[in-house]
């Protein structure tokens, strides 16, 4: 593994509030890594600290073989950040803000007219390049602000909830980004708490709870943990609160079926024997491997007071 | 120092600012009220009608208390055009200064305060400016906008006076040595300050709203000397505009680090 962040005990307090305890990180060079955790959970906090917009109470980070404390400016200049909301300017046209920031990133004028012309077309913005942007949809902003994180081509990309918002569409084209920056060789940290979404892009993922790292893995080795499978059946409606009886940890769902979590693949056949002896009758019965969402609510239901 | 990056801060708030209706309009309205339409009135209305007793009577108390040199520069005039000459020189002098620091203030409160409320500094605090680049870039917009539209009023005020002078008294008033001290030197001090102000105030706040009105004390010490003057308490002259100018430099020295201090990064993104 050739990391490209590494922190060790990074620690840091606002006040009396601790917001990051003693994080223990390691990312790969090329790999989509989610960062998950409910509000509050101190991942903004954590990617303000890997680039050196705020400093450590304690610990350390060396991000792209730099220490974001002391190197902020050379690092910030090798990494690129997409924040929670957009927060490209309103006020000023598509054009302009790329412009701007590209030189703020340190392009030529030219340079920067031709890499912003370029985004503009990439991201679909280049019809209404000179409008000022608060005339923008919000998917119109996000693709901005995406646009203005790839000016510099970073090496290390922060995306905070990049499809927050964002219509299905949209959302899709932003995965499919993420999937061409992979391919590319670029480092992802994507932090979010659309747990699809995670599962779906990153390798690994860390889950961050008040502060704390809580696992950290590919999906497949957090789901594993979980130990066993989800059994979902749909039964007859009669037959549904003997079922019910039957079957205590079930839980209902929207549709009507009932779903089982951390069952033992072995323990299938005879659960099956004791409802259809019970005198439930089925109409399916199948398993589903526990998706991230389920670690993830494991997870936090561990944590809950 | 990267110069790019500074310019590029300082297009961005400047773009920003001319297109805010918001801010645009106390920087347009403000110097054409205090600097054409306010003069114009006061010279004039004296000679709409006779000057009534008691504002007779208050000139005359007021020119008996003033300096000699103040009272040399009115003599051998009748009490209108003593009216005029004194509003012209003396009395808008230190209404003046509401202008610069007017000016430096709106804007900083837009380029600071307005920034976070508008929630785009979490990305100019991304990029790979240092603190002081950043610092110095954002301060840099409000004061020269302060400073040229400053410059810009002092030649609008001096136009309209020296009109008007020449109506009353058949000679130009301005350029002067009081005024050119005023515009050059406490004029530009006077915008640092209020800089200065609006930069220690917008560390606390969240909103452009908050930052103008807790900002906005800055003008008490400016109303103070057109209280002082107007009731003979103390006069402008330039040897005490080139005083005060030495005075704010020097705090602007004490209040511009306080600034740049609160200006850190770090301090800045605990409180996003």
């Amino acid at each position: 593994m050739n990391p490209v962040i590494q922190t060790h005990q990074l620690s840091r307090r606002f006040g009396e509030i601790l917001a990051l305890d003693g994080l223990e990180l390691e990312v790969a060079a090329g790999e989509v890594f989610g960062f998950l955790g409910h509000n509050g959970a101190g991942k903004t906090t954590t990617v303000r600290l890997l680039n050196g917009v705020l400093e450590p109470t304690s610990g350390q980070a060396v991000v792209l073989g730099l220490s974001p404390a002391r190197d902020g400016s050379a690092l910030r200049r090798r990494t690129g950040v997409l924040t929670e909301t957009p927060a490209v300017d309103e006020r000023l046209s598509a054009r302009e803000n790329l412009e701007i920031y590209a030189r703020l990133y340190g392009l030529g004028p030219a340079q920067a007219r031709a890499r912003a012309a370029q985004l503009l077309e990439q991201f679909g913005l280049a019809g209404r390049a000179d409008e000022r942007v608060g005339g923008y949809s919000k998917g119109m902003k996000q693709r901005l602000a995406l646009a203005r994180v790839l000016l510099h081509e970073p090496e290390l990309i922060f995306l905070d909830e990049p499809t927050s918002g964002l219509d299905p569409v949209a959302a899709r084209e932003v995965h499919e980004l993420i999937r061409g920056l992979q391919a590319a060789g670029r480092t992802v940290f994507l932090t979010t708490h659309n747990l699809a979404e995670a599962q779906l892009l990153c390798h690994r993922v860390a889950v961050l709870e008040r502060g704390r790292l809580r696992a950290i893995g590919t999906p497949e080795e957090l789901a594993g943990r979980l130990g066993g499978v989800r059994l979902v059946l749909e039964v007859t409606p009669a037959t549904l609160p003997a079922a019910l009886s039957l079957l205590p940890k079930a839980e209902r769902r929207e549709n009507g079926s009932l779903s089982v979590p951390g069952v033992r693949r072995e323990e299938v056949p005879a659960l099956v024997s004791r409802l259809a002896a019970g005198g439930v009758g089925l109409y399916r019965v199948s398993l589903e491997e526990p998706s991230l969402e389920d670690v993830y609510f494991a997870l936090h239901a561990e944590e809950a007071p | 120092m990267n110069r790019d990056a500074l310019f590029a801060v300082l297009r961005k708030d400047l773009l920003a600012v001319t297109r805010s209706r918001g801010v645009m309009i106390p920087i347009v309205l403000v110097p054409v009220v205090m600097l054409v339409l306010l003069p114009l009135l006061v010279t004039f209305a004296p000679q709409l009608g006779n000057l009534p007793g008691n504002t007779l009577s208050e000139l005359q108390t007021f020119l008996e208390r003033a300096p000699a040199a103040l009272k040399a520069s009115v003599a051998g005039y009748s009490p209108a055009q003593q009216v005029a000459v004194l509003a012209l020189v003396y009395f808008f002098a230190p209404l003046y200064l509401i202008l610069p620091l007017m000016v430096s203030s709106v804007i900083a409160a837009d380029s600071f305060a307005g920034e976070k409320e508008r929630k785009t500094l979490e990305a100019l605090l991304y990029t790979p400016t240092s603190d002081r680049e950043l610092f110095l870039a954002k301060a840099l917009s409000p004061w020269l906008a302060a400073v040229l539209i400053g410059l810009l009023g002092f030649a609008v005020y001096s136009v309209v006076g020296n009109l008007v002078a020449w109506n009353l008294l058949g000679r130009l008033l301005f350029p002067n040595w009081l005024w050119a001290a005023l515009a050059l030197w406490l004029g530009p001090a006077v915008a640092a300050l209020s800089l200065g102000v609006t930069v220690l105030v917008s560390a606390r706040v969240n909103t452009f709203q908050e930052a103008m009105q807790l900002g906005g004390v800055i003008v008490l010490p400016v109303v103070a000397l057109v209280i002082g003057q107007a009731t003979g308490v103390m006069y402008v002259s330039t040897g005490l505009v080139l005083l005060m100018g030495l005075v704010v430099w020097a705090l602007n020295a004490l209040v511009l680090t306080l600034a740049f201090r609160l200006f850190r990064r770090d301090n800045l993104a605990s409180r996003l």
